[in-house]
């Protein structure tokens, strides 16, 4: 059977046995502990504490907003008093503005936003109450989603498509969701396709997920939405590649976004929070995650509230069975390594992942045999070996000539690389230098202007 | 928790493939012809074999250790390869000094004053043995098959004599030539093996066989009458297998890798029809091997989403 894919691509171990058949537990602690909410959002404007040292809060109170048009306002899922608003260490190991609340355990809750919008929203508010609900793209990027869903007026949109491919191994939230609330998921997508009602809906499963795809296939009545088995491949669910997987389409070189080619992704935690955004009134106060790894006693996928700290939910799950050499906020591929588990959830962490040595790649870097082995998986067709021969001597020049700026980090090629290579450090460090060479550029011609 | 946790950029998992264990399949790739050999051409093969591997260990060790004063990489095996490798293209009675000669030759020269594994722009082996064959012409082409010298099946062609050889002696090496060049079955297998652990791709080697089978033909070599002898005898299974998918010598990209074994098989027609010598694979595959960089540049894929371009459109370089 020859399903729609994308050309390149690796098969990592999938890892995804541990918890694909285990159902979503919620993890509510009802004693009073911590709560930390950073201020940061990985892409956009940080927000602004509206609540001070003292202040009393409830589950699904306003915690700080920010007037920036990439930013979203964040919410307290608990509540409680606020004890602090300081520096805390976020998952990035660096240290950011949070608020630290001190829970009741009682989750007392504020008035919905359906209270505060006084009616039931029509289909022009939606994107509005999206904004509103704090909601951002839960696969991991943190994307703000009401304004992916504002696309300039010019673009046609006519695909709506949610990835729910979750090529990641070990992380099964995407897939347990589906499995738990397809009618939730559905009404969502149907909510996105009332703001664009030419656009057709299309779910995105990976064939290895057949207890979803048969779940929302069944649940699934409305002829404007059809379910779309794709090949099991990482990373069939980078936005470039699912695109092209179901469409045939290439969105163009950066800094071109989906919207050019008539698509807008979405991710299926992403649309069931819409859901309860639109349906509910309810804001992004709590996320389904997947803790596992062959470190973690019982492996489970939790709901648990924005806030709470990693370590609590790892004891949860029965705490280390074995000594982990690292841990990781979201998957073994695109994840990122933690140097301390006493950090907060936030919206993009979908895994907490444990890994002990026997998992764990860490090899001496060799030198490269030119086997073109990166170059056969790059799922955007770069060729991996001399983007980093560039990067590595300081020719930005033809880092950006030969594309480097459209890698996706997937991590396709150091995968696959026999000598061990270090290609994703060498083009999140190209990238970051020519960023930060344009902003320098940018920021002498403005002032040269400025000069005159 | 007390443990102290690694911090590194993703993937953190990674795939089977190291260069380690590469060169160890394609050694385990390579060892069954070299029995065959050492079977119909004699132990000597077995002691010129050794002499190759030992001299090419050796030299790399003594580099690394004296010369750059730098951690040995003998350890990724890619010296026992090469040693294996020009031992497999060496005649059994070449004198033992020769071969190690040509070793240390490969070694130091073509590969370490390149800078090592994966800088050469050459492959060291042929490089080596290209070297030995104008040194010492007499030494390098003197064959013999159970105790009787004769004429290599390309070198009767070229003298317009019939190929009188058995499919069969040919399949199993019991033919005259190079120490591991002859027993075509087993380096069929050993290719094969390499295609299926995902190694090598089979593009460069068919490629490069079925074009010189057609080309030789083409250009009326030994009469246009022998596709299967083409193939089948001299160097070209050992070269288009074992030699020409060399990764540090030949292009990354598809596209590339199709020119560069179209352009092996032109070149080793070429030779072999109106060249000096009966058989062209090393040369050729070392005139390719040097426009392997300037393939690269010009068959760069695409990048997803990038305008569509000529086919021969250079994108890079500013």
């Amino acid at each position: 059977m020859n399903l729609p894919t994308f050309l390149g691509g690796v098969h990592p171990p999938e890892g995804k046995a541990l918890t694909e058949n285990k159902a979503i537990e919620t993890f509510r602690p009802e004693d009073s502990r911590e709560f930390v909410f950073p201020m940061a959002l990985h892409i956009g404007a940080p927000s602004t504490p509206i609540v001070k040292k003292g202040d009393s809060v409830l589950a699904g109170q306003k915690i700080a907003e920010s007037s920036a048009f990439v930013s979203v306002p964040k919410y307290s899922s608990v509540s409680g008093t606020v004890k602090a608003v300081e520096q805390r260490m976020a998952y990035t190991g660096g240290m950011e503005l949070s608020v630290v609340i001190e829970s009741d355990g009682k989750y007392t809750p504020a008035p919905s936003l359906h209270d505060l919008l006084g009616h039931k929203p029509a289909p022009s508010e939606y994107v509005n109450l999206i904004h509103e609900a704090g909601i951002v793209g839960l696969g991991g990027a943190c994307f703000p989603t009401h304004v992916k869903l504002s696309p300039p007026k010019d673009k046609h949109i006519d695909h709506i498509i949610l990835n729910a491919s979750e090529c990641e191994p070990f992380l099964n939230c995407d897939n347990r969701l589906m499995i738990e609330s397809p009618d939730e998921i559905l009404r969502g997508l149907e909510y996105v396709l009332e703001i664009f009602p030419e656009a057709e809906g299309v779910i995105a499963i990976e064939s290895n997920k057949k207890e979803a795809i048969a779940t929302m296939t069944a649940h699934n009545k409305n002829p404007k939405i059809r379910i779309m088995p794709l090949t099991v491949k990482y990373p069939q669910g980078a936005e470039k590649m699912l695109i092209f997987a179901v469409t045939g389409r290439e969105v163009p070189l950066v800094p071109a976004l989906p919207a050019d080619v008539g698509c807008i992704v979405l991710n299926v935690s992403t649309t069931y929070q819409i859901y309860k955004a639109i349906a509910e009134g309810k804001p992004l106060t709590d996320r389904v995650i997947t803790v596992t790894g062959d470190a973690i006693s019982e492996p489970k996928n939790l709901r648990a509230p924005l806030g709470v700290s990693l370590l609590d939910l790892v004891h949860e799950c029965g705490g280390f069975v074995a000594e982990p050499v690292k841990v990781l906020s979201g998957g073994p591929m695109m994840g990122i390594a933690m140097r301390s588990l006493d950090v907060p959830l936030v919206k993009g962490t979908s895994g907490i992942l444990a890994i002990t040595k026997k998992l764990a790649h860490i090899a001496e870097e060799g030198a490269c045999i030119r086997c073109g082995k990166c170059v056969e998986v790059c799922p955007m067709h770069l060729e991996p070996t001399l983007l980093d021969h560039s990067v590595r001597r300081r020719d930005y020049g033809k880092f950006e000539a030969h594309n480097g700026m459209n890698c996706i980090e997937c991590g396709s090629c150091a995968f696959t690389c026999p000598a061990s290579r270090h290609l994703v450090q060498s083009f999140k460090n190209g990238k970051a230098t020519v960023n930060e060479q344009r902003r320098k550029a940018a920021a002498q011609a403005k002032a040269k202007q400025e000069a005159k | 928790m007390n443990t102290k946790l690694t911090v590194s950029t993703s993937p953190h998992v990674h795939s089977e493939f190291s260069t380690r264990g590469i060169m160890g399949m394609v050694i385990f790739a390579l060892v069954p012809a070299g029995i065959m050999g050492v079977y119909f051409l004699g132990l000597r093969s077995l002691a010129v074999i050794a002499a190759c591997i030992i001299a090419c260990v050796l030299s790399e060790w003594a580099w690394n250790k004296f010369v750059m004063c730098r951690k040995n990489t003998i350890s990724d095996l890619s010296a026992v390869v090469t040693g294996l490798l020009l031992a497999y293209n060496l005649p059994p009675t070449i004198p033992i000094w020769m071969a190690v000669c040509g070793s240390v030759f490969a070694i130091i020269i073509v590969k370490q004053f390149y800078g090592g594994i994966g800088c050469n722009i050459v492959n060291p082996a042929l490089a080596a043995r290209a070297m030995m064959l104008i040194s010492w012409p007499t030494a390098m082409t003197t064959w013999t098959v159970n105790g009787i010298s004769g004429a290599t099946p390309l070198a009767a062609m070229k003298a317009g004599m019939p190929v009188t050889l058995s499919l069969w002696d040919m399949l199993t090496g019991n033919m005259g030539g190079c120490i591991g060049e002859t027993s075509s079955i087993l380096l069929i297998m050993g290719g094969a093996y390499l295609v299926w652990e995902g190694v090598i791709s089979a593009r460069i080697p068919l490629t490069y066989i079925l074009c010189t089978a057609i080309l030789s033909a083409l250009f009326n070599h030994g009469g246009g009458m022998f596709p299967i002898e083409e193939m089948l005898t001299g160097g070209l299974l050992i070269g288009a297998i074992f030699m020409a998918t060399d990764y540090t010598t030949s292009p990354m990209s598809e596209k590339g890798q199709f020119i560069y074994a179209f352009g092996c098989a032109l070149l080793t027609s070429l030779i072999r029809t109106w060249g000096g010598y009966p058989e062209g694979v090393s040369f050729s595959i070392l005139i390719m091997n040097v426009a392997v960089p300037l393939i690269d540049m010009y068959t760069e894929p695409r990048t997803l989403g990038a305008p569509k371009s000529n086919f021969f459109k250079r994108t890079g370089g500013k």
